[in-house]
């Protein structure tokens, strides 16, 4: 199992490499650069911070010159908020992100497991329509709609809640934002759940452990459970990196600090270097969830082994 | 430094005197400014801080702005040594600033935080940690205790401040909501006691809402379009004209900026005192004239329904610049111009408009850094890196430089300037369209909040009651 995890890991790191390349190299395609602005530079002021930020060298020399950076940990500074380095910005924006999307997850594999597995012992009984019906309004309905109405109905019409802002991550801050984000991946893990239970149920397996006169509850939880959890996990790797890293919409709308925005504002600011940070943080956080995902698969699944 | 008026009234300094020839500026500092960790604020404080702005290394942004400094531009390229700069320190409390040339606006100027002293001791100690909560040290009303990027900037009152008795709030936080429905709400949930953005495409909804609270007026700020001045066929000065003739300003202002803009036949809008800006001479001809006079030189230069003008508008990403270019389409088509559009996001816009990329017409905006005309007039000069359009004309430039020699004689200079904005507006070197607005929500609850050109309002005089 180690020597596994160890083999993952450091072929992880061509992986990275590969990533850190070409994105390197595509980020420089965009036209523009980070200092074209309304207010036009004047041309000694724009070589001395081309200068300073080395992007007066070739290009090749910057990329080397990046590599070198990143190996020694510096991710270099951010043009876009010059007082800040890009680690600054990760070191602060991080924790948000994660606590939040860590809190959504969670919320949405209990309940939308919950459910899933409520619909499914219900089949095509109220119960599961119910269900279904909620997780394809929650899958469909946008998270730029849900949000402004809890904004509008909590925050302002019944003032139980903050409007917006993070207020260093209370649960009155909190609770929206976490539920609106939750509420698409929560509808997908119900969907998901209800489909594979519904399977495993009828699986051979089962049916050998009902003809031996289980409990249903032992039936349910502890062998139909288990084998209808692989596509949760499955689906769940990838999903907690995406949330984790965080989200453009729920972070833009109820501005909170967390790291999400960076990923389309640095893009649009040409901010270089934090573009390449958050491309790292990304391919980070996918690797080792997808890492975590198949290590799972050996905990759930016993035909599983990494030996 | 700036009232709440954004009228000049004295800070670090509590004089200074004027050489006769108006290029050697003498500050006496006041006796009783001090940093906020006690240290006395001194001369050598402001000329580190005018050495390291110009610094190569530093590379500062706003640098160039203070090159009316003597020697300042030498050093900012490298080729001068900082001592060398026109910026000398007398005693401890007396600081000279000498000038290349007479600079009437050099006071204005000051106001900008490029001027500001910076303390020598924690940057050499600190480097670049010397702007961290706990670490900055400042010599204003306040001091920085928490900055968190997009969450909030927390000041609290500096009591070492010389005039902190008068000043009333004890903490301010400034929060940044990036998206302008969200900060609406905040703003009624009573989260936010001021926002300086809406979204003006509700103005008529939020003044039905928050009444007087809602602060709209005008800004020194200019929305133009560039033109290629020296491509065919913009650089005919007749068809620049009967295409400017024909965009009405008003609808613009009215309809697709929801009042929150105003219309504008000049570079300099109005709102700085002494200055009477230039209009082009079409201003108070009505609409309907105008198309028809437009309709007619196209005619007289041989654009009609079988031949008609091409024209590309280039726009940086916005829902209002988009509007704004389909409505000038709207208007053009009348008169036989087809107007097709080309959108990019910001830094791929003004890129393109550095590289002097090819275009028709751009859009671009001008936004005062202080309160003078040359702000406005100097980024049409055939120098400026701001000067999209490429326009040049020997007259301009000649009025520009006499005004800038004329700069002991405030009249005088304001009189060529508008001469000279004359000249532009006249020849359409760029095509102003807009003047901007402010646009701020303010609480019944905060006094001192007045309104001003430059919709600057220091937390120094403001108050909260309740």
């Amino acid at each position: 199992m180690l020597r596994y995890v160890i083999r993952r890991l450091l072929t992880a790191i061509p992986t990275l490499f590969l990533i850190v390349t070409i994105s390197f190299f595509l980020m420089r395609v965009a036209p523009g650069g980070p200092f074209n602005q309304e207010r036009g530079l004047n041309p000694t002021v724009k070589a001395n911070l081309e200068r300073a930020y080395h992007l007066d060298q070739p290009l090749w020399k910057q990329y080397l010159l990046y590599l070198n950076d990143l190996l020694h940990g510096n991710f270099g500074p951010s043009y876009n908020l010059p007082d800040f380095t890009v680690a600054d910005l990760f070191r602060t924006g991080l924790p948000v992100s994660i606590q939040l999307g860590a809190s959504a997850l969670i919320l949405a594999l209990i309940v939308g497991g919950v459910l899933g597995i409520v619909a499914a012992l219900y089949q095509n009984r109220s119960a599961d329509y119910a269900v279904i019906a909620t997780a394809t309004a929650g899958s469909t309905i946008p998270t730029f709609v849900t949000a402004p109405l809890y904004q509008l109905v909590f925050g302002l019409m019944l003032a139980w809640v903050p409007v917006a802002g993070w207020g260093g991550g209370d649960l009155a801050h909190k609770i929206g934002p976490v539920i609106v984000l939750a509420l698409p991946q929560l509808a997908i893990v119900a969907r998901l759940m209800r489909g594979s239970m519904i399977e495993a149920l009828r699986s051979n397996h089962i049916r050998t452990a009902r003809a031996l006169g289980l409990s249903s509850f032992t039936v349910v939880v502890k062998h139909a459970l288990r084998s209808a959890l692989l596509p949760i996990v499955s689906y769940a790797g990838p999903a907690a990196a995406a949330l984790l890293t965080g989200s453009v919409v729920v972070e833009t709308i109820f501005a909170i600090p967390g790291v999400g925005r960076y990923f389309v504002d640095a893009a649009l600011n040409r901010d270089y270097t934090l573009v390449m940070g958050t491309v790292v943080v990304i391919a980070v956080f996918v690797v080792v969830f997808n890492l975590i995902v198949d290590l799972l698969y050996a905990v759930v699944d016993p035909r599983v082994r990494y030996d | 430094m700036q009232d709440p008026k954004a009228e000049l009234i004295p800070g670090a300094a509590e004089s200074w005197t004027v050489s006769d020839d108006g290029t050697v500026y003498t500050f006496k500092i006041r006796e009783d400014a001090v940093w906020s960790n006690g240290d006395p604020v001194t001369a050598d404080d402001f000329v580190y801080a005018f050495q390291r702005l110009q610094n190569p290394e530093t590379a500062a942004e706003y640098a160039s702005m203070l090159y009316v400094v003597k020697g300042a531009e030498a050093v900012n390229t490298g080729a001068g040594k900082p001592e060398e700069m026109g910026v000398k320190a007398i005693d401890p409390k007396t600081l000279e600033v000498t000038l290349n040339a007479p600079t009437p606006y050099f006071l204005e100027m000051l106001t900008h935080q490029a001027t500001y002293p910076v303390h020598r001791a924690s940057i050499e100690s600190l480097g670049a940690d010397w702007v961290k909560p706990g670490n900055m040290v400042s010599n204003g009303a306040f001091t920085l205790a928490e900055w968190v990027p997009n969450d909030h900037i927390k000041i609290v009152k500096n009591p070492k401040f010389h005039d902190a008795e008068n000043v009333k709030l004890d903490v301010v936080n400034y929060i940044p909501t990036e998206d302008r429905s969200t900060a609406i709400k905040r703003y009624e949930a009573g989260e936010l006691d001021s926002n300086d953005d809406m979204p003006t495409e509700q103005l008529a909804d939020l003044r039905a809402k928050f009444g007087d609270q809602v602060k709209i007026g005008p800004y020194l700020g200019t929305y133009y379009y560039a033109v290629k001045w020296d491509k065919e066929p913009w650089s005919n000065a007749q068809l620049r004209r009967a295409i400017s003739m024909a965009i009405d300003r008003d609808f613009l202002a009215e309809q697709v900026w929801g009042n929150s803009m105003i219309p504008a036949y000049g570079m300099v809008p109005p709102g700085i005192q002494g200055y009477t800006p230039a209009e082009a001479d079409y201003a108070d001809m009505d609409q309907l004239t105008r198309e028809d006079e437009a309709t007619k030189i196209l005619a007289e230069l041989g654009y009609g329904p079988d031949n008609p003008l091409k024209l590309e508008i280039r726009y940086n990403t916005s829902e209002n610049h988009k509007n704004t270019a389909v409505a000038i389409q709207e208007q053009l088509k009348p008169l036989g111009v087809e107007v097709t559009m080309v959108n990019t996001d910001t830094k791929t816009h003004y890129g393109h408009l550095e590289q002097k990329g090819d275009f028709d017409y751009a859009r671009a905006g001008w936004i005062a850094d202080y309160k003078d005309p040359e702000s406005f007039l100097g980024i049409s000069r055939k120098a400026s890196g701001s000067n999209y359009s490429n326009y040049h004309n020997p007259k301009y430039e000649e009025l520009m430089d006499a005004a800038a020699a004329a700069g002991g004689n405030a009249e005088e200079r304001f009189k060529l300037l508008a001469q000279a904005e004359q000249v532009l507006v006249d020849d359409l070197g760029n095509m102003p369209l807009l003047f901007y607005s402010y646009h701020n929500l303010v609480s019944p609850k905060l006094k001192g909040f007045e309104e001003n050109v430059m919709d600057v309002h220091p937390s120094r005089f403001i108050s909260k009651e309740g």
